[in-house]
């Protein structure tokens, strides 16, 4: 059962911020984290095109733009309401759509909306501010800053790549499934020494070690003493990386962790979508099934997973069977907690007078306000704080209804 | 102010029990301005000859397709994998040259440069054997242009085939072209390489451009293309016709030149917002991440008075004072990491031709999975980032400190002493822990380990 957020506002007026240290909450479920609700936050890389992954077939413009690209029923598409359908590399996910565990915002955009440049696209997506270059922290963590009671597990940042939502002065905990280091005693000690005065090195050896301890963050490696000969080569273990970030995501959510946030690439389709946008569409439903089955039931119902990408493509399809950078885009929503089997958003239509910058799919909302009311409802941020510190300069509107 | 140790570790590939460092900026200068004898040495393979075999895979591919059910599949599906196979061999025997000109080279700053231009004209191919050509690339299309004029380096990079086929070029019709108006169905334009010449190669995200100068240039670019055969061709039936303005400059015309795209590309190389981005992801790259604005501007200056001659525009940079602060700051990326730590380790060029290439994947390029640099997998055409904290994450630092207490050994065979390995290794960069820790660390590996650990082996 999701934590309904009166629940929630009740209990923390009662006790304030050091939910964590009080006696009246139970250590069954809230032991180590101010809330009991789980995020997950999936950033897609490369500019996810909205049309395609949510097919507009019901707008008399959109076969027209897209010759060989269009989608809907009669080209593959699942119908989803009669206006809209999936994109087929999505199916796994209908059983989610059907059980309203599967939501969709169609026409959403950061304040980025005349560069299409990836990098900066993406850089302003995990900042959260209205414009570049107005702070090196990422959302996610002034969020946490918010919140008391928040512990180093509390937030994950997962994989390789960098998480800049999850940078900042609050400690969260970075990793990747398998990354284990093992030293012996000595040679932790002589480490620690070498980079006692290097604070970038000492933090992430201090992490490291800390994390590798703790026999479940190692993913099936035997437990160690930390003899060198229990040492190996840092080869990535086989399988799918996504699918071991989502196994490891879930791992922690059925623990103390309360929030998740790894990328997905391969996004960026400006030749031969139909064949880019599957292979990204599978990934994509493999990993949250994967989330799905690792939290099991109940924490699944209290779940909200949100992956958002840093902006759209061009409504019309280009020359080589794809589409270039445009703005608006979509956000996927999926988890217990999410009003699923709908999709959210204002449609603005295809007519050109309707396009950005006659182009693009126009932005109907801004990313960051449906972000917002998610972390009001899921978490219980309060709203000043997520207008003027979380997302400053934010104007969060009227609630947009994502969760139940 | 200059220090040979320093100009090893900050411009070249790291200190070498061997290989004594530099005298002067002019004596790195002089060897750059020779014969790239590392790239004579250790060979990759010839792009054009190489290129081909993609095609050929493809046919073999349809070839084992159509005879499915039928006898002849085994063979077939025998030569495809072996093929397979080959071109997986290659790649890896590819990173080792690549780790032992690191290695070997008394032109380190050649080395940096290769890898530094590889990374701002990143192209990786896309599907089959196209996938592992990013060696023979940078070979042939970035490293002989290194020390001559930018416009040149711009021009080759971005009109090569692995470019075109990366950023999707090859595909892009101009929506007027003879083959456009012969067909049926839809024809035209993708902006990919348009955009990415203009926010990458030269004159920056924040640069003086419009979307509309990024469709004209895309427009003008049209006809740029390849034969799997034999390489680049122009195909004036895919250009647009009639010209094209960019930034306000008016090119090409009927019929359509590939001459004009040289130009559009000479200017876009001059103008003085490429200088500036230029000279600032040099001096990023090569000193801090935070530049000091004063050593990018005498940089940049001198990009422009130079009309980008890159020879000169890397003296202005080691001649500057900002350029030698003694602090160790920027980490290096895990391949200059283990590269670095390949010629701190005397590794042999026998020994490490010898090996199998199963191993040399397990001990040089399936590490760099782990410390968060896939070979040649950058997530997008704007390559690897700079920023040191994108490497030193708890899972990139782990992954370097377990390599580095289990691959020298593997890689070089005998591991040297320790207590002499701190100062061959680090010069006068090895402080009072590392000392200890080298002489303290119960066995001869962890002591290595240790010392590669070191944040002043990993910065520099």
């Amino acid at each position: 059962m999701p934590l309904s957020r009166r629940h929630f506002l009740a209990r923390s007026a009662a006790i304030g911020c050091s939910a964590a240290a009080s006696p009246l909450l139970s250590p069954v479920s809230f032991a180590a984290a101010p809330w009991d609700s789980r995020l997950v936050v999936i950033i897609l890389r490369g500019g996810l095109d909205a049309l395609d992954m949510l097919q507009p077939y019901g707008d008399v413009n959109y076969a027209g733009l897209r010759p060989t690209l269009a989608g809907g029923p009669d080209n593959g598409g699942l119908d989803l309401d009669g206006f809209y359908a999936l994109h087929r590399g999505l199916a796994p996910l209908m059983p989610l759509w059907k059980q309203q565990d599967l939501g969709f915002v169609q026409a959403v955009s950061t304040p980025y909306r005349n560069r299409r440049s990836h990098f900066d696209g993406q850089d302003l997506l995990e900042a959260g501010t209205s414009g570049l270059g107005q702070g090196g922290d990422g959302w996610l963590n002034r969020m946490l800053q918010n919140m008391g009671g928040v512990e180093n597990r509390t937030a994950f940042a997962i994989g390789q790549g960098e998480m800049k939502l999850l940078h900042g002065a609050a400690r969260v905990s970075d990793w990747s499934p398998d990354a284990a280091l093992t030293l012996s005693p000595q040679a932790k000690l002589l480490a620690e020494q070498m980079m006692q005065n290097d604070p970038l090195f000492h933090g992430a050896l201090a992490e490291a070690l800390e994390l590798s301890q703790d026999g479940s963050m190692m993913l099936g490696l035997p437990a160690s003493d930390g003899r060198m000969e229990d040492m190996t080569m840092p080869v990535p273990t086989r399988g799918k990386s996504h699918l071991k970030v989502a196994e490891f995501a879930a791992e922690m959510l059925r623990g103390d962790t309360r929030v998740a946030a790894f990328s997905i690439n391969g996004w960026d389709t400006h030749a031969n979508q139909a064949k880019g946008l599957g292979t990204a569409f599978r990934r994509l439903s493999d990993t949250i099934l994967a989330l799905r089955g690792g939290v099991g039931d109940a924490i699944w119902g209290k779940t909200a997973i949100l992956a958002m990408t840093e902006f759209g493509r061009t409504v019309r399809e280009n020359g080589s069977r794809g589409t270039d950078h445009g703005t608006g885009g979509a956000m996927l929503l999926a988890g217990g907690a999410i009003r699923g089997g709908r999709v959210h958003g204002r449609w603005p239509g295809l007519a050109e007078v309707d396009l950005f910058d006659r182009r693009d799919l126009m932005p109907t909302a801004d990313v960051r306000s449906q972000a917002a009311w998610i972390l009001r409802g899921l978490i219980g941020v309060d709203r000043a704080q997520l207008e003027q510190v979380v997302f400053p300069g934010l104007d969060m509107g009227d609630d947009p209804g994502l969760l139940w | 102010m200059f220090s040979p140790v320093l100009a090893e570790i900050r411009f070249g590939c790291g200190l070498s029990p061997d290989l004594q460092p530099k005298g002067s900026v002019e004596d790195i200068l002089h060897r750059l301005a020779g014969p790239d004898h590392m790239a004579i040495a250790h060979p990759t393979a010839d792009f054009d000859s190489f290129w081909p075999q993609s095609t050929a895979l493809k046919a073999l591919r349809q070839k084992r397709g159509l005879a499915e059910g039928t006898d002849a599949y085994d063979d077939l599906n025998a030569q495809y994998k072996a093929m397979r196979r080959e071109a997986r061999f290659e790649h890896t025997r590819w990173f080792g040259q690549i780790i032992l000109r690191h290695s070997q080279t008394e032109d380190g700053f050649r080395e940096r440069l290769a890898l530094f231009w590889g990374d701002h004209f990143t192209a990786q191919g896309k599907s089959g054997l196209a996938k592992r050509m990013g060696a023979p690339y940078v070979d042939a299309a970035i490293r002989p242009y290194v020390s001559g004029r930018f416009a040149d380096l711009l021009i080759s990079a971005v009109t090569h085939p692995l470019m075109l086929h990366y950023l999707d070029q090859h595909k892009s019709i101009g929506p007027n072209s003879r083959v456009a108006e012969k067909s049926s169905g839809q024809k035209g334009l993708n902006e990919n390489l348009a955009r990415e010449v203009m926010e990458l190669h030269t004159l920056g995200v924040g640069g003086p451009y419009t979307q509309r100068d990024v469709r004209q240039l895309a427009e003008l670019f049209t006809g740029l293309g390849f034969k799997p055969k034999t390489g680049f061709q122009f195909k004036p039936n895919m250009a647009e016709p009639g010209p094209e303005t960019v930034l306000g400059t008016e090119y090409g015309g009927d019929p359509a030149q590939l001459e004009a795209i040289h130009m559009v590309l000479a200017d876009l190389a001059l103008h003085p917002a490429t200088a500036q981005h230029v000279a600032r992801k040099l001096v990023v790259h090569f000193v801090s991440d935070r530049p000091d604005p004063v050593l990018v501007g005498h940089v940049a200056a001198r990009f422009r008075d130079t009309d980008g001659d890159l020879a000169q525009v890397y003296a202005a940079l080691l001649e500057h004072p900002a350029a030698w602060r003694p602090e160790l700051r920027n980490v290096k990326p895990p391949l200059d990491f283990i590269a670095s730590a390949c010629r701190a380790l005397a590794l042999r060029p026998a020994h490490l031709n010898r090996m199998a290439p199963k191993r040399l994947a397990k001990g040089l390029l399936l590490p760099m999975v782990l410390m968060g640099q896939p070979w040649e997998r950058s997530n997008g055409p704007d390559g690897w980032p700079e920023e040191d904290a994108a490497w030193i994450t708890p899972q990139g630092l782990a992954a370097r400190m377990r390599w580095a207490m289990l691959a020298p050994r593997q890689l070089a065979g005998r591991l040297p002493p320790p207590e002499k390995f701190v100062e061959t290794s680090l010069g006068g960069y090895a402080d009072g822990p590392v000392r200890f820790a080298a002489r303290a660390a119960e066995t001869q590996a962890e002591a290595i380990g240790l010392v590669l650990s070191s944040p002043a082996f990993q910065r520099r």
